[in-house]
């Protein structure tokens, strides 16, 4: 519905229209938001996912966590649940698809769990996600998780394993906006609270910024013109792209760093070990490379180089 | 409790934020809730009518979904206004129902005897609603308005997912910035309290000023 682009119809072909609208309107109250504008399914196709060769030797009796999960026959890993190309669930059967999914299942395998079959993904909100670490809803949680100072205090992090970055996702026909220096008396939609709409707002203050609950709103008023950009970590942007290319593209430079890390319980340090041991093997044998492209990789931008962790490699030799 | 000084300045724009959502909000709905209740019981059939489809609608529709409509589908249809302006006029219609079922039952609580009189003395129907019907309901409808208007506060928080500034979305901001979510909701919660103690107090003088002493 983008009645502003095309040039005026004839009479019967408006009256058609405002039938159309007025149905619009009332599908809308019936669904509380319009879909008409909505990207068709597309995204990674399973099948073309890569196998995870299962350490079946594995054992680490001094995580808490691992034992636990040992004896409960699976893995439970926190995940984002509405965030294309990264964390998504499948409405209709239940299923995890993303680059972060790759990730845990990678190293679900690499703590000797089955990544399919002994691995039981758990959706998590952004605000539960140091709650949920604490008192061990979840064993670890993967899901463009950004390591920082503040949380670091709550939580420990392994990894990083990716390098995100703030860019700006913005309609193909848009000429104007190259960067955020560009955006002056633009509106730019973000999440509330979100680190991104902060340093929007302290950053590039002569953009109008919104603030919607979920990005799957602002990308929807993106298509529907009603704002001109939506920034976040380029991840999820390039999920939002990748679905439907021919209308939407990530544009610019990043203008920020967001080194996401695998979240653990604050006293799990050697899982975090473990974990990083794990991420640097996967790293090595082509397995990280893999889950990219059969994932962020659907949008066009090539692999890059996986970040170096934080732990030093001597660190990681210490047996814990 | 650093939770708060580190963030005084956050926590005060929330709050502020609710305060002017409560404030215009409740006026809206005062005044709308008022007329409709006026509508509802006057002598036209086609204004009761007006009256009642208003209530059944906006009572009956929830308040999630009466954003989603106005701020998510009202600028398809070229009608873009302020966030703010949106939310005020989503909460003050929705609330503005609830008023004016509170002010109709106190209307009924003034006996049938009250409206035929000073109809018998000659007044119109306006006179009659206003200058005696409606002065002896409004003291009978302090409790039930008073506990509507807290509502109202406490709803105000579902403009925060719509780009309205208000004290509950804080928290996200907060979590963000890796402070403890428990304490940032606790120091929300005694936001919230004062606001609505403060509707509670006011309603309070009011009932101990005009309420119907039984």
């Amino acid at each position: 519905m983008r009645p502003r682009r095309q040039p005026a119809p004839p009479a019967p072909l408006r009256a058609a229209r405002a039938t159309a609208v007025v149905c619009c309107a009332l599908a809308l109250l019936a669904a509380g938001c319009g879909r008409s504008g909505s990207p068709p399914p597309r995204g990674p196709q399973p099948g073309s996912l890569p196998h995870y060769r299962v350490d079946r030797g594995f054992s680490l009796p001094s995580s808490p966590s691992w034992k636990q999960a040992k004896s409960r026959g699976h893995l439970v890993i926190g995940a984002k649940e509405d965030q294309p190309g990264t964390g998504e669930k499948n409405p209709a059967n239940g299923s995890y698809s993303g680059f972060d999914i790759e990730i845990s299942r990678m190293l679900a395998a690499s703590l000797g769990f089955d990544p399919y079959r002994q691995v039981e993904f758990k959706a998590i909100a952004s605000a539960n996600r140091e709650t949920s670490l604490q008192n061990g809803q979840v064993d670890f949680y993967v899901g463009t998780y950004t390591i920082n100072p503040g949380r670091k205090k709550l939580v420990g992090f392994a990894g990083p394993y990716y390098m995100a970055g703030q860019r700006l996702l913005v309609r193909t026909d848009e000429r104007r906006i190259e960067g955020p220096q560009s955006l002056a008396g633009r509106k730019v939609c973000s999440a509330v609270g979100s680190t991104p709409l902060q340093r929007l707002q302290d950053e590039y203050p002569k953009a109008e910024a919104v603030a919607y609950d979920s990005y799957a709103i602002c990308v929807d008023n993106l298509l529907n013109d009603q704002v001109d950009a939506v920034t976040t970590d380029d991840t999820i942007l390039l999920g939002y792209a990748a679905k439907d290319p021919s209308q939407l593209h990530v544009v610019g430079k990043a203008f920020s760093e967001e080194p996401y890390g695998i979240g653990v319980p604050k006293k799990e340090t050697a899982l975090a070990r473990a974990l990083d041991r794990a991420l640097l093997q996967r790293e090595r044998n082509g397995d990280w490379k893999r889950a990219y492209d059969a994932t962020l990789g659907l949008s066009g931008e090539p692999a890059p180089q996986p970040p170096p962790l934080d732990r030093s490699a001597r660190e990681l030799a210490e047996e814990s | 409790m650093d939770v708060l000084t580190d963030n005084f300045a956050l926590y005060g724009e929330g709050f502020l934020g609710t305060l002017r959502l409560t404030l215009y909000s409740s006026l809206l709905a005062l005044v709308v809730g008022v007329v409709m209740a006026g509508l509802r019981v006057a002598p036209v059939a086609a204004l009761r009518w007006i009256g009642t489809a208003w209530v059944t609608v906006l009572r009956n529709t929830p308040l999630t979904l009466l954003f989603f409509a106005m701020l998510l589908g009202l600028p398809r249809f070229g009608v873009a206004l302020p966030f703010e302006l949106f939310a005020v006029l989503a909460l003050g219609c929705y609330t503005s129902a609830f008023i004016c079922e509170a002010v109709r039952s106190g209307i009924t609580t003034v006996p049938v005897g009250q409206g035929e009189a000073a109809r018998s003395l000659g007044m119109t129907f306006g006179q009659t609603l206003g200058t005696v019907v409606l002065p002896q309901a409004f003291r009978t409808v302090i409790p039930p308005v008073g506990s509507t208007l807290i509502a109202l506060a406490k709803n105000s928080a579902i403009a925060g997912s719509f780009s309205v500034v208000e004290l509950l979305s804080t928290y996200k901001t907060l979590n963000e910035n890796g402070y403890s979510v428990i304490w940032a909701f606790v120091w929300i919660a005694v936001g919230y309290l004062l606001l609505t103690l403060a509707i509670s107090a006011v309603f309070n003088l009011l009932e101990k000023r005009w309420g119907v002493a039984r």
